[in-house]
């Protein structure tokens, strides 16, 4: 065989591996952001979205911290699913993400003491935040660790694209800012927005235009 | 503990700070346990026990063991697992001595561990440092206020379904604009003034 051909075969067969993975790692991440986004069309994590939205910062820092723990969790749940009983896996998996709550509670503490007041009580409820164990018992603990990762950043970001978008609408409508930043000036804001009843209004309304655009897909 | 900080306490939890509609605590089964009346009253009466419950023994346990060997740092470990075991005890302890209360509330108590309103009240009572008679007011009046909002929802839910609304509203839009109009209502008593 010349070396041509021993070339050639060489980097079929590298393609014929990476061809899929590249497909399935590429569907992986980007799955979270607008197909099955977290928020908007699975209807996950409603607590920390409505009630940290008052801002698009605020969102923003939700969402990563929201993050980090989802890597977390998702990465350590992958490793340990052979180990896990699946009786008691539900508690474990709490666990985990209980401890990665730990962390970020200490790291928000620190380092973004602003932050860390405005979220409050929030910060150690993401340990309840449905996407978290929803996506440690429906992906974590069937797949390996390197999808794990993928699916944990594009959910991830998914969520925190979510909170940033209604925090930003809400900011915009509710204080005339975007991200803390003055828009028109001598425009009266309509400080609803920026209330608990803005958040449900903004997230029914969000809700409806999605549901709205799938139904002009169907038709 | 005076009487009247209680009162305050109570009032406070039900109506000013409602955990759903004000706090945006336990927002999940207000989607979606509301859709009937009965099941609406159900889950309210599952989540008013086990937060009483949860807010004595929680306190309790940051008091003793947490506050006493300086291990706040374990606070939300500790918590969710406290509240996680309490739940499965509570199940069985019902459907060995209670079976009537546990046919109306056994499918609701799964679901509660990861209701965040428990978790939420149990931080808050620690927060606010609360006694231990104030932390179980508080949960006890939290649960009513959540099965307050949530037996009004199903209500509305109710009639809902037999409104004629736009295609793109249905379901879930409506039921967020709703709550968002109850909120509003809600946002009323913020403005009284007790105490």
């Amino acid at each position: 065989m010349s070396l041509k051909h021993k070339m050639k075969n060489f980097f079929r067969r590298v393609l014929d591996w990476f061809i899929p993975v590249g497909k399935r790692s590429a569907k992986e991440i980007s799955k979270g952001l607008v197909k099955e986004n977290p928020t908007l069309v699975m209807l996950l994590g409603l607590c920390p979205t409505l009630a940290v939205t008052s801002s698009a910062q605020n969102g923003l820092g939700m969402g990563l911290a929201t993050l980090f723990v989802l890597l977390g969790s998702n990465i350590v749940i992958s490793l340990i699913k052979k180990a896990v009983p699946g009786k008691v896996r539900i508690p474990i998996f709490i666990v985990v993400i209980a401890t990665f709550v730990t962390i970020i509670q200490f790291v928000m503490e620190g380092f973004f003491p602003d932050l860390n007041r405005s979220l409050g009580l929030f910060i150690p409820l993401i340990v309840v935040n449905c996407i978290i164990l929803g996506r440690a018992e429906a992906f974590a603990s069937k797949n390996n660790i390197y999808y794990s990762i993928l699916d944990a950043i594009g959910m991830g970001l998914g969520f925190t694209l979510a909170l940033v978008l209604i925090g930003s609408i809400r900011e915009i409508l509710g204080a005339n800012k975007i991200f803390g930043m003055d828009l028109v000036p001598g425009y009266e804001p309509m400080g609803l927005f920026i209330l608990p009843p803005g958040a449900f209004l903004t997230m029914g309304l969000i809700i409806a235009v999605i549901n709205k655009l799938k139904q002009g897909k169907k038709d | 503990m005076a009487l009247g900080s209680l009162f305050i306490i109570a009032i406070s939890a039900i109506f000013i700070n409602n955990f759903v509609l004000i706090k945006f605590l336990g927002i999940c089964p207000f989607m979606g346990v509301s859709k009937k009346l009965d099941s609406a009253l159900g889950m309210g009466g599952a989540v008013i026990f086990v937060m009483t419950i949860a807010s004595a023994v929680t306190w309790s346990v940051q008091k003793y063991v947490l506050d006493k060997h300086g291990l706040q740092y374990l606070q939300t470990i500790v918590f969710i697992v406290v509240i996680a075991s309490l739940v499965q005890f509570i199940e069985m302890f019902l459907q060995k001595s209670i079976p009537d209360l546990y046919k109306a509330l056994g499918i609701f108590l799964p679901l509660i561990t990861t209701n965040c309103a428990i978790l939420g009240v149990t931080i808050m009572n620690i927060t606010e440092k609360y006694s231990f008679i104030g932390a179980v007011v508080n949960g006890l009046s939290a649960g009513i206020g959540f099965t307050l909002a949530l037996v009004m929802m199903a209500g509305i839910r109710e009639k809902l379904e037999l409104a004629d609304i736009p295609a793109a509203l249905k379901g879930v839009p409506i039921t967020f604009i709703t709550a968002s109009l109850m909120s509003l209502a809600f946002m009323g008593f913020s403005g009284m003034k007790i105490g």
